[in-house]
């Protein structure tokens, strides 16, 4: 049982502050995916969570346990590194055993666990090799062995397939799933890519700038995302935002389109839309085609709506020219409304 | 039109050649100038002592080991000889034992004076020895350090320390730190960390590191002969004996002293270059 939570965590590099306060409770068993930009703090709180860095204020408990003034090897966690970090000077053998050593753990056991996490991530032939004779990916491999013969509470993952190239890493990205879910541990994994974060996560926690923006499952945060940076960094086409002004008590006029609407004292709000939440025909926003793309399944266009970019995923049926005037109707029950100020979800 | 377009592909081919010509002759220039001397040193220390006097002289050596013997068998020598292997041996220890912790915190920690350590480092080589020796001295006397290989040893080490914290930490900072910061998750402790997963990597590089410091205090004889009197090293004590001695003892000595030097640096030759940044691998 081991229930991960940060409490008001905040890390200052010098003037530069990496982390505001942030909070987030991680339950047992539980896939969180950190995610985020480069320098968006990501990295820096995994890395506290482990023990490798000190946070300059907050709490961090593991397993209901205050570990924020422990060590890491006090802390029950296992580490799987972005550069795997395979010890160059011991066998694959010895570098899965060594944890176990470390533990006392006597001969029998440490071979038990040895080949059976060697089992699991199929490197059982590659035992008696050094970490210079593997490929990336099998060094990956020895990484995630190595992480799951301690059969810790809590598996922290650093970027772990960025190095690999991209169809080890689909491979490995499916393999992962099903090994880390058999085992039962909780993990905290980071990443930059939105499709391996929604492939895996059983929660995503959205990071920019040093704070969690929306921390919640991988379909809520593409459907509702808490913030307009959410919407426009997942998704790829990322979301659609036009500016709406008030026309009545509750609804809103978008790019000429009179649309029914949140309640609200604000004059001005933002109207977002994901590329395929809208149907072409009927009564809808006024688009001029700028760019036509087929992508076989569905076809991308990239459209002028009211001055500014827009970008629509229509079936690839629709026989679209450059230059065509569309008319875009969104499914009104996928409109989200922002307001423009805070960049929050109404 | 084929004429035309030759010349200057040609042109650009004499120069690349004549450039090539330059570097080469410029090597065998230099290396001529670094090993012709050594070269005549074993010769006459290889020649009967009639021959090293004789003219002309020879350029292959007649293998007579009369003077080497001599050498080795002439009083003192080999007491000096066991001196200078004494003070090499603990200026090796002090070396590593003070330049590989201070490597190890340049290229893991981030603390303030961190570059002006690291300058500070060098600048212990830009004070002149002479200018040393006397103050010096006159403290060894006070505090009983003269005429001791552990006197001797410290001064040595001074002198060995800049060249092992610049190996050492170009060294440690070739070692990813998440070796390390894996091993502590895998539940070592700092110092753990360093005896199981950086010590077995290091260790070569340590290894040349003290060999190094250990050729320094071999070689060095200015500190050698104003510290001491009784307990001389090999080198105080040849520039102290062979100064009166006939030619062909100067030269037996003279390769006693190089050619064990010479040996040991090619063996670390290449962690020298590592000190300075070149890629050796």
């Amino acid at each position: 049982m081991a229930e991960i939570a940060i409490k008001g965590i905040a890390k200052r590099f010098g003037g530069f502050t990496a982390l505001h306060q942030v909070d987030l409770t991680i339950s047992d068993q539980e896939f969180m995916v950190l995610l985020g930009a480069s320098g968006c703090g990501k990295t820096t709180l995994l890395r506290i969570v482990a023990g490798l860095e000190r946070p300059s204020q907050g709490e961090v408990w593991i397993g209901g346990r205050r570990v924020d003034h422990l060590p890491p090897r006090e802390r029950g966690i296992a580490m799987v590194f972005q550069n795997y970090a395979v010890f160059p000077h011991l066998t694959v053998f010895e570098n899965i055993a060594f944890g176990l050593r470390m533990k006392k753990l006597p001969q029998q056991e440490v071979e038990r666990r040895v080949n059976r996490t060697a089992e699991l991530m199929h490197i059982e032939q590659l035992l008696k090799r050094y970490s210079g004779q593997l490929s990336g990916g099998q060094r990956q491999r020895v990484a995630v062995a190595r992480a799951l013969a301690m059969e810790p509470d809590v598996i922290l993952m650093d970027e772990p397939l960025s190095n690999l190239d991209a169809l080890l890493r689909l491979e490995m990205r499916a393999e992962l799933k099903g090994v880390l879910a058999a085992s039962k541990t909780t993990t905290i994994y980071v990443t930059h890519d939105q499709v391996e974060a929604m492939s895996l996560a059983d929660r995503i926690a959205v990071m920019h700038q040093g704070r969690i923006v929306q921390a919640a499952s991988p379909v809520e945060v593409y459907r509702n995302p808490a913030a307009r940076f959410v919407g426009s960094f997942i998704g790829n086409p990322p979301m659609n935002f036009i500016p709406a002004t008030k026309a009545a008590n509750d609804s809103w006029t978008v790019a000429g389109l009179t649309l029914p609407g949140p309640r609200s004292d604000k004059q001005k709000l933002e109207f977002a839309i994901r590329p395929e939440d809208v149907d072409a025909g009927g009564e809808g926003l006024h688009a001029t085609v700028r760019v036509v793309e087929p992508l076989g399944p569905h076809t991308l266009v990239t459209c002028d709506v009211a001055g500014g970019l827009f970008r629509a995923i229509l079936d690839s049926n629709a026989s679209v020219q450059v230059g065509d005037d569309l008319r875009l109707a969104p499914k009104p029950d996928r409109i989200r409304w922002f307001d423009p100020e805070t960049a929050n979800a109404l | 039109m084929s004429a035309v377009a030759e010349t200057p592909v040609a042109a650009v081919a004499d120069a690349r050649k004549a450039g090539d010509w330059l570097l080469i002759a410029t090597a065998i220039l230099l290396g001529v100038w670094v090993l012709l001397p050594i070269y005549l040193l074993i010769v006459n220390a290889l020649s009967s002592p009639d021959q090293v006097t004789a003219f002309p002289k020879r350029f292959f050596p007649s293998f007579d080991l009369g003077s080497l013997s001599f050498f080795i068998n002439f009083a003192g020598v080999a007491r000096a000889l066991w001196n200078s292997v004494l003070v090499a041996t603990l200026t090796m220890i002090l070396a590593i034992c003070f330049g590989a912790p201070a490597g190890y915190a340049l290229s893991r920690f981030d603390f303030p004076g961190k570059g002006s350590f690291r300058f500070l480092v060098l600048m212990t080589r830009a004070f002149p020895l002479p200018l040393l020796a006397l103050p010096l001295a006159v403290m060894f006397i006070r505090t009983g350090l003269d005429d001791t290989a552990i006197g001797l040893a410290l001064v040595h080490t001074t002198l060995a320390l800049p060249f092992a914290v610049l190996i050492t930490f170009s060294l440690f900072s070739g070692i990813p730190v998440e070796l390390e910061e894996a091993a502590w998750t895998l539940g070592c402790t700092r110092w753990q960390a360093f005896r199981k997963v950086i010590l077995p990597l290091a260790l070569p590089g340590i290894a040349a590191s003290a060999v190094f410091a250990f050729t320094i205090s071999w070689n060095e004889v200015f500190a050698a002969a104003v510290l001491t009197i009784e307990n001389r090293t090999l080198t105080a004590f040849l520039l102290q004996s062979l100064g009166e001695s006939p030619l062909y003892l100067k030269f037996a000595g003279g390769a006693a002293l190089v050619v064990p030097a010479l040996i040991f640096i090619f063996a670390v030759r290449k962690y020298l270059f590592a000190m300075w940044g070149i890629a050796y691998r």
